[in-house]
C-alpha cells in the first residue's frame, strides 16, 4: 500500500468513526469466535461484515468450540455464531442455565447428520436409500475386517449421535467404527469415492462433502424425541433409538455482555438468517472452487444489501 | 562359572518362568474366571472406582471463580501472567508479520508496515555469515525464499514470532529452574518429579486448564509450549552445573568469589555447553507444538496444516508442513553452529563503524525496504502471482497410490493386524490387572530394589482405581506394538548408520523430517491409504518414533572404543563377528536407551492417533478436551504420564544393571 493511499484510508476511517460513533452503544471491539471448519467461517464473516456496517468495533478470535464456552461465560468473548444442535446441545444445557451465556435462536439453518452413501453403491444394492435393505447389502459394504458385517464410519466418539445403540435397536449386520477427527472421516471418503469402492459413513449438511461428491442419505424411521426416550415407541419394542438422527436448527450463542453493552448488535445477531442451500453453495465455492473466502463474502454482501440491512436497523 | 553369572542365569530362570505364567494367565485365565467371584481381576468393579476427576473438576471451578489472596484473585494473578507474555509476542508479531496498528479491531489503523520479506531473508542469511559457515547461509538463503516463494511467508512469520516468544522464556525459567534444583537438594527432589510428569503428560491434558486460565487466544498457546518444551533446559542445565570439575569451583572460592560471583563468573561459564544444548531442546521441542498450539488460537502454519487437511487438500498441507520442518532446522543448525562457535572478542582498535559494521548494514536493509515498500508493493510483500504450488503433484501421487496399490496394501495390513497387532491386544487385554500390577512391582523390585518396587506399584494402581485399566491396557498394546516394529525397522537402519558414513547422513535428515513434520500431515494420508484404525495409529506412531532407536543405534556403534575394535580384530575377528561380538554388545546400553526413548515418543504420539479414532488413554484425553471437562483429562493424562515414567525407571535401572554387567563406568 502506498503512503498516500494509506493517508486515505485512516482518513477515511476515523471521518467513518465521527459519522458513527453516536450510533453505536460502545467502541470496544465485540469478539466472534472462529472454528475449524469453512461453513462457520463463512457465517461470522458475514455477521462480522454486517456489524461493521452498523458502526460496530469487530474482532475475530480463533477458539475452540466447546472450549469457547468458557470464555464466553467470562465475557471474553462475545458472540458464537454456529453451534448445532446435534454436537453443541450437551454444552448449551450446561452453560445457559445461569444466565451468563445466552440463546440467541437458530441461525436458519438445519443441520442434517445421518449414514450416507456415494450413489455409486446403488448399483450394488438397489433397495437404497431405504434402510430396510441394509441388511441385505451388509456383505456389500464389508471390508477384510468386518466381513460379513457391513463397516459404517461413524463420526468421532464425542460426536455422540447414538450409532451403536441403533446398530442394535435395528438389529442391523454393521459393525460402527468411529473416526477420531472428521478430517478422517472424510479422507476415508475421499480415498474410496477415488476407488468407486464401497463405503458408508457419517456426512452431515451444510458441508462441502455432500456437493463435491455424488450421493444420498440413508432413509431411517423418523426420528421423534419419544424414539430416543422410550423403548416401546418404534419397530423394535424393547428398545430405544430405533430411528434415524435428530435434524436440529445451528444455535446462536452469546454472552449475556452482548445484550447489556451493544444491545444493538444483540438485536442484529438475532436477526441473522441465513438458508442450508446458501450457505452449502458458499461452502463449496471456497472449499471446492478455490475461491477466497473474503470475495465470496463480499459477494454475499453486495447481492443480499437489502436482506441485512434489515438486521440492523 | 564364577558366582556372578551363576546368579544372572538363576534370575534368567525366573524370568522366563515368569513369562510363561503370564501367557498362561492371558490364555486361559478369562474362561477359568468367567464365572467365579475373582472376575473383579479382569474388570475393576465400577463402585470402587475414585471420583477423582470430578474432585479436580471443582477444584479447578474454584479456582477459578472464587480463589482469593486477599489483594488479588488467582485468576488475576494468571491474566496478569499472561499480559507479560502478551506484550512482547504482540511486539515482535507485529514487526515480523502483521504490522503496527492504532485502534481496536476492525476499526484499527494501520501505522507501519511489519519488515518486509526481502529485509528478512537477508537478515537471516547475514547472521548465518556471521556464525562463520557458508554452507548454513546458502541454506538459510534458500529457506527463506521457499517461505515466500510458496505462499507460506505471513503464517511462518507468526509461527516464527511465538517461537521467538516461546523459546526466551523457557530458557529464563529452565535456567532458574536449573539453578535452584543444584543450589538446593530438597528443591531437587520435588522438581525433578514434576519435570517428569511435564515431560510425559499429553499436552491434550493440561491445554483447558491453561485456556481457563490465561485466557483465549495466542498467549494461552504460548504458555502450554513453554510448559512443554522447558523440562529438557532444566534437566541440562542441571546436569551441566552438576559435573562441574570441583577444582573449577575450589579455584573460584580461592580466588575470593561469593556466592553470587561464583555462580554467574565460574559455574554458569563452565556449564555452558550444556546449557546450549538445552537451548537447542527447547527450540526443537517448541516446534514440535506448532500444531496443538494452533489447535487453541496460535494461529500460524499449523492452523494452515489443519484447514488444509480439513479440506483434504493434501498439498496445502504437505507445504505448510515442509515450511516448520524447514523453519526448525535451519533455526536447529543455527542454534548448534552458536554452540559450536567460540566467543570472538572484538578487536577494541577498530573505529565504531568496524565494529558495527553487520547492524549497520541490516538498520540500513531495514530503513531502504521500509521506504521501497511504500512504491513498489513486490518489496513489501511476495506477490500473490509468483507463487509456486506442489499441491496438484502430492493429491495426484496419493490418487495413483489408492487407485493401483490399494489391494496390495490391504492384504498387507490384514495379515499384520492378523498375526501380529490382534495376538498383541488378545494377550495385553486379558492379563488380571492384580498379576500385572505384581509382576511389575516384582519387576522393579529386581532392578531398582524398594523405591522401584514402591513406585510401580503405586502408579499402577492409580490407573486401576480410576478406573482406566482397560484403556490403559489397549494403550500398551499400541504402543508396544508399533515400539517393537520401529526398533525392528530403526536398530537395523542405525545399525547400517554407524558402519556407513553416507547412510549416517542420509538417515540423520530423514529422521529429523518426520520428527519436526507435523504428524497431522502425514496422518490424512495414511487414512486415506489403510482406512480408520489401529492399524492406521501404529504406522503413525512408528513414523514418529523412529528417530530416536535410529539415532541412539547409529551413536552407540560409532562410539564403541577403537581400542576393543582393534583388539577384536587382532584376535582374527571377521567383520561379521566383529560386529555381533563386539559392537552390538558395546553399543547395548546405548541401544536400550534408545528403545526407551522410543517407547516415550510412542507415548506422545498415542495423543495424536486419537485423531484418527483409537479407543485408548489418547482418545480419553481427547474426548475430556472436546468436553471441555478439565478433571477427566487430567487424570487419563496423568495414567499415560505413569505409563511413560514406570516404562522409562525400569528401562533405565536395566540399563545401568547391563552397564555394570559389561563393566563400564
Amino acid at each position: 500500500m502506498t503512503l498516500f493511499k494509506k493517508l486515505i484510508a485512516g482518513l477515511s476511517i476515523s471521518f467513518f468513526l465521527i459519522s458513527n460513533t453516536s450510533a453505536v452503544e460502545s467502541q470496544d471491539p465485540i469478539k466472534l469466535t472462529l472454528h475449524d471448519w469453512t461453513g462457520q467461517h463463512i457465517t461470522t464473516n458475514i455477521m462480522a461484515e454486517v456489524l461493521k456496517e452498523a458502526g460496530y468495533n469487530i474482532e475475530l478470535i480463533q477458539a475452540d468450540y466447546i472450549a469457547q464456552f468458557a470464555g464466553l461465560q467470562t465475557g471474553d468473548l462475545h458472540v458464537a455464531m454456529e453451534m448445532w444442535e446435534t454436537t453443541g446441545r450437551d454444552a448449551i444445557d450446561e452453560y445457559t442455565p445461569d444466565g451468563r451465556v445466552v440463546n440467541v435462536g437458530s441461525t436458519g439453518m438445519d443441520a442434517i447428520e445421518e449414514w450416507w452413501y456415494p450413489s455409486y453403491m446403488k448399483d450394488v444394492c438397489p433397495g437404497l436409500p431405504n434402510w430396510e435393505v441394509l441388511n441385505e447389502c451388509a456383505e456389500a459394504f464389508s471390508t477384510m475386517e468386518t466381513a460379513p458385517m457391513g463397516r459404517y464410519l461413524g463420526g468421532p466418539v464425542t460426536w455422540g449421535g447414538f450409532d451403536d445403540e441403533r446398530v442394535e435397536a435395528l438389529g442391523l449386520d454393521w459393525e460402527v467404527i468411529h473416526a477420531g477427527t472428521d478430517a478422517a472421516l472424510f479422507a476415508e471418503l475421499e480415498s474410496a469415492y477415488q476407488r468407486k469402492d464401497p463405503i458408508m459413513l457419517w456426512v452431515y449438511a451444510p458441508h462441502w462433502a455432500p456437493s463435491k461428491f455424488d450421493g444420498e442419505f440413508v432413509d431411517f424411521p423418523a426420528y421423534t424425541t419419544e424414539c430416543y426416550t422410550d423403548p416401546s415407541w418404534g419397530i423394535n419394542p424393547d428398545s430405544a433409538y430405533d430411528c434415524g438422527k435428530p435434524r436440529g436448527p445451528i444455535w446462536k450463542i452469546a454472552s449475556s455482555q452482548l445484550k447489556d453493552k451493544w444491545p444493538g448488535a444483540y438485536d442484529a445477531v438475532e436477526a441473522f438468517n441465513i438458508s442450508n442451500d446458501e450457505m452449502g453453495k458458499m461452502v463449496a465455492e471456497v472449499d471446492l472452487d478455490g475461491k477466497a473466502l473474503e470475495d465470496v463474502v463480499s459477494n454475499w454482501m453486495s447481492s443480499n444489501s437489502s436482506r441485512w440491512q434489515s438486521w440492523i436497523k | 562359572m564364577n558366582k556372578k553369572t551363576f546368579f544372572f542365569s538363576q534370575q534368567k530362570n525366573i524370568f522366563i518362568i515368569f513369562v510363561f505364567l503370564t501367557a498362561f494367565i492371558s490364555i486361559y485365565g478369562k474362561s477359568f474366571l468367567k464365572n467365579s467371584d475373582l472376575f473383579w481381576a479382569f474388570k475393576y468393579p465400577k463402585n470402587f472406582i475414585i471420583p477423582l476427576k470430578t474432585y479436580i473438576s471443582s477444584f479447578m471451578k474454584w479456582l477459578v471463580e472464587s480463589a482469593n489472596f486477599g489483594l488479588f484473585t488467582f485468576k488475576e494473578l494468571t491474566r496478569a501472567i499472561s499480559w507479560c507474555i502478551e506484550i512482547p509476542y504482540k511486539f515482535v508479531l507485529s514487526l515480523i508479520a502483521k504490522g503496527f496498528y492504532q485502534g481496536q479491531g476492525s476499526q484499527a489503523v494501520l501505522l507501519l508496515s511489519p519488515i518486509s520479506w526481502m529485509a528478512i531473508v537477508i537478515i537471516m542469511t547475514i547472521i548465518a555469515i556471521k556464525l562463520n559457515d557458508i554452507k548454513l547461509a546458502v541454506l538459510t538463503f534458500f529457506s527463506f525464499l521457499y517461505l515466500a516463494v510458496f505462499g507460506q511467508w505471513e503464517s511462518s512469520m507468526v509461527t516464527i514470532a511465538s517461537i521467538f516468544i516461546a523459546v526466551p522464556f523457557g530458557v529464563l525459567i529452565g535456567l532458574i529452574t536449573g539453578i535452584i534444583s543444584y543450589k538446593n537438594q530438597t528443591a531437587h527432589k520435588i522438581i525433578s518429579p514434576i519435570l517428569n510428569l511435564m515431560q510425559t503428560m499429553p499436552v491434550f491434558a493440561y491445554l483447558v486448564p491453561v485456556l481457563v486460565l490465561f485466557g483465549f487466544g495466542p498467549v494461552s498457546a504460548l504458555i502450554a509450549t513453554i510448559i512443554y518444551a522447558l523440562p529438557p533446559m532444566v534437566h541440562t542445565s542441571y546436569l551441566g552445573l552438576k559435573s562441574i570439575d570441583p577444582f573449577i569451583i575450589e579455584a573460584g572460592r580461592m580466588s575470593g568469589c561469593n556466592n553470587r560471583q561464583l555462580l554467574w563468573k565460574v559455574e554458569i561459564p563452565s556449564a555452558l555447553s550444556s546449557i546450549k544444548v538445552g537451548i537447542n531442546q527447547v527450540i526443537m521441542l517448541s516446534f514440535n507444538m506448532v500444531i496443538i498450539a494452533s489447535m487453541i488460537g496460535a494461529g500460524g502454519l499449523g492452523y494452515d496444516v489443519l484447514t488444509s487437511l480439513r479440506k483434504l487438500d493434501i498439498g496445502g498441507g504437505v507445504e505448510a508442513g515442509l515450511a516448520i520442518v524447514i523453519i526448525a532446522i535451519v533455526l536447529d543448525r543455527m542454534s548448534f553452529v552458536f554452540i559450536g562457535s567460540q566467543k570472538i572478542y572484538k578487536n577494541k582498535n577498530m573505529n565504531f563503524f568496524n565494529r558495527n559494521i553487520y547492524f549497520i548494514l541490516v538498520t540500513c536493509l531495514i530503513l531502504i525496504t521500509y521506504m521501497g515498500g511504500s512504491f513498489f508493493s513486490i518489496i513489501q510483500s511476495y506477490p500473490s502471482t509468483f507463487f509456486i504450488s506442489t499441491s496438484e503433484f502430492w493429491e495426484k501421487s496419493i490418487k495413483h497410490i489408492n487407485i493401483n496399490y490399494y489391494d496390495q496394501l490391504e492384504i498387507t495390513k490384514f495379515y499384520i493386524l492378523k498375526f501380529f497387532m490382534l495376538p498383541i491386544k488378545k494377550f495385553f487385554l486379558s492379563i488380571p490387572w492384580p498379576w500385572f500390577v505384581l509382576v511389575f512391582t516384582l519387576l522393579g523390585w529386581h532392578y531398582g530394589k524398594f523405591k522401584l518396587a514402591i513406585l510401580n506399584f503405586s502408579l499402577l494402581s492409580f490407573i486401576v482405581v480410576n478406573g482406566l485399566w482397560m484403556k490403559a491396557m489397549v494403550t500398551i498394546y499400541l504402543c508396544g506394538a508399533s515400539v517393537i516394529l520401529a526398533c525392528l525397522i530403526g536398530i537395523p537402519l542405525g545399525i547400517w548408520g554407524g558402519l556407513n558414513q553416507r547412510a549416517n547422513r542420509i538417515l540423520l535428515s530423514i529422521t529429523d523430517t518426520l520428527q519436526t513434520l507435523p504428524s497431522f500431515v502425514y496422518l490424512i494420508p495414511v487414512v486415506m491409504l489403510f482406512r480408520v484404525g489401529d492399524f492406521t495409529a501404529m504406522l503413525a506412531v512408528i513414523l514418529y518414533s523412529l528417530a530416536p532407536a535410529v539415532k541412539y543405534t547409529i551413536h552407540g556403534i560409532k562410539n564403541v572404543n577403537q581400542e576393543v575394535i582393534d583388539a577384536g580384530i587382532a584376535n582374527g575377528c571377521n567383520k561379521r563377528q566383529l560386529l555381533f561380538k563386539i559392537r552390538l554388545p558395546l553399543a547395548l546400553p546405548e541401544i536400550l536407551l534408545g528403545i526407551n526413548q522410543t517407547i516415550m515418543l510412542a507415548l506422545s504420539m498415542l495423543v495424536i492417533t486419537a485423531l484418527v479414532g483409537t479407543r485408548e488413554l489418547g482418545q480419553e484425553v481427547y474426548i475430556a478436551l472436546t468436553k471441555a471437562d478439565i478433571g477427566r483429562g487430567l487424570v487419563a493424562g496423568l495414567c499415560v504420564a505413569f505409563i511413560a515414567i514406570i516404562a522409562d525407571n525400569t528401562i533405565k535401572s536395566a540399563s545401568k544393571r547391563l552397564k555394570n554387567k559389561y563393566g563400564f563406568i
